[in-house]
């Protein structure tokens, strides 16, 4: 029996791909995400619009936080670690989470050096903006991609951007000769063999999941429809008016993106979304998307 | 002939491409993803994914009937898929389309990090030994009336036939080896 291999780390993120991923603080919100359908749940204190506005530093949830979580629900539960806090990780795998988010929503540990991901039997995801961040992660043993976007925001637009270069550097890689893909390395500061994949397959080797701003049924398709394989859901839902309902409604979107007549129905009286907030009007030091590149 | 992917969750796209190899220029491979769909169908995948969630969305758009509806087709069920076919789920209230006389037990080796790769003897296949993928995954606890078991991993059934239905819990998908998808198409499902 081979345990841990790259296989089953990267298989259970492909057994979450056309599925939704919810942010939550407690084994009740657990309870209402897995019962909306949720193929995951990510076991926080507090979601990242909570933690943006709450300031000082962020890190890893109480384990008997995650444990409680744990306990309530069958479907696979994560849980976040600092960038570079292989101690955070440590933890975490003792503690037998499913998948853990090295995630630039909590303060960085380190900032040069992300975790050895290879050396853990649990798979990592980890936030990207391009094709370089992502190959970078996948380097280090990520089993899994998302989108950065900026997280606890409410708002897509950084997701939408980073989706967009990601799905752009790839359809350009897929189009290059054999002898350019060295310079494109060297470019997206990336390692040549990955290049080489990612031009071959025409898509990243690992599962790639949106996410940082999704609020809407409409948010999820937009972003499905952009090449994401599925959604993760931070504060857009439990920051809603109804999260039963929301809940519901995105994983519906997530499965039936390209059906219009449907997420027309899908999109009826779910309540108010969260507020969100102008990205453009946070200063550079308050965005979480620079941190861990 | 036609095949389905029920395509609500899951690696439907691992499946669609290891059937399309299997079943070559015999037919075509389809997603499913309403009700509507089912009709027509000689067979239909349920891929690997979370149970919960391939089941509430299965009732949820009538997925559930329409199957049912069809007594002739074949069923081949990868880890949550073969949930999805188990008469009983130990331990959870939950749904299945109950159309194999076996019990199942979720997660059965543990959470994610028991995950494993494990080499499978199962003589329909051949002597050659085929590459198990083990994510999550469930067992198959109680085997009764016409079910039959076609392979076990240290005591444990983790493949099972009846008539129609073929309930796996590893996933063939994931591997290049396209036997167990051939021997559902020709031997499963009379291609």
């Amino acid at each position: 029996m081979k345990k841990g291999s790259v296989k089953v780390k990267r298989g259970l993120a492909q057994m979450l791909k056309g599925g939704v991923i919810m942010d939550v603080t407690n084994a009740e919100q657990a309870g209402i995400a897995e019962d909306a359908g949720a193929v995951a749940v990510m076991a926080l204190e507090k979601v990242p619009a909570d933690i943006r506005s709450a300031g000082g530093v962020a890190r890893m949830a109480d384990p008997a936080k995650i444990q409680e979580i744990m306990d309530a629900v069958s479907i696979p539960v994560m849980a976040k670690v600092r960038i570079g806090h292989f101690a955070e990780a440590q933890i975490l795998e003792a503690l037998g989470v499913d998948f853990i988010d090295e995630s630039e929503v909590l303060t960085p540990a380190d900032e040069h050096n992300h975790i050895d991901k290879h050396r853990f039997k649990v798979p990592f995801v980890c936030g990207a903006r391009n094709l370089g961040e992502a190959l970078r992660r996948i380097a280090e043993g990520a089993a899994m991609i998302r989108t950065k976007g900026e997280a606890g925001s409410g708002n897509i637009v950084e997701a939408v951007r980073h989706m967009r270069l990601v799905m752009g550097e790839i359809r350009r890689l897929k189009g290059m000769r054999e002898d350019e893909l060295y310079y494109a390395a060297k470019e997206l500061q990336a390692p040549l063999e990955l290049v080489r994949e990612v031009a071959r397959l025409g898509r990243l080797p690992v599962v790639n999941f949106a996410a940082g701003g999704i609020a809407t049924p409409a948010d999820a398709s937009l972003m499905m429809q952009l090449g994401a394989d599925g959604i993760f859901v931070g504060s857009g839902i439990f920051k809603s008016s109804d999260p039963e309902a929301r809940a519901r409604a995105i994983v519906e979107a997530t499965t039936h993106y390209d059906d219009f007549e449907l997420l027309a129905e899908i999109s009826k009286g779910i309540g108010e979304p969260m507020k969100g907030i102008d990205v453009r009007q946070l200063s550079e030091k308050e965005l979480l998307q620079v941190r861990g590149v | 002939m036609r095949v389905g992917v029920l395509a609500l969750q899951g690696d439907v796209e691992e499946h669609l491409t290891a059937m399309r190899r299997a079943l070559g220029r015999r037919g075509e491979v389809v997603q499913v993803k309403r009700a509507e769909q089912v009709h027509g169908l000689k067979a239909l995948v349920i891929p690997g994914g979370e149970s919960t969630t391939i089941g509430k969305l299965m009732q949820k758009y009538g997925i559930d009937r329409a199957v049912l509806a069809e007594p002739e087709l074949a069923i081949l069920g990868t880890c949550a898929g073969a949930i999805m076919l188990a008469e009983r789920i130990e331990g959870y209230e939950q749904f299945s389309l109950g159309l194999m006389s076996i019990s199942v037990a979720r997660n059965a080796f543990g959470r994610q990090r028991e995950s494993f790769e494990a080499e499978l003897h199962i003589e329909v296949l051949g002597k050659k030994p085929f590459p198990g993928v083990f994510i999550r995954a469930p067992v198959i606890t109680e085997v009764r009336g016409s079910a039959e078991v076609l392979a076990e991993l240290e005591g444990k059934v983790v493949l099972v036939r009846q008539g129609r239905y073929l309930a796996c819990a590893f996933h063939p998908e994931l591997t290049p080896d396209r036997r167990l998808h051939r021997y559902f198409l020709e031997e499963v499902a009379g291609a």
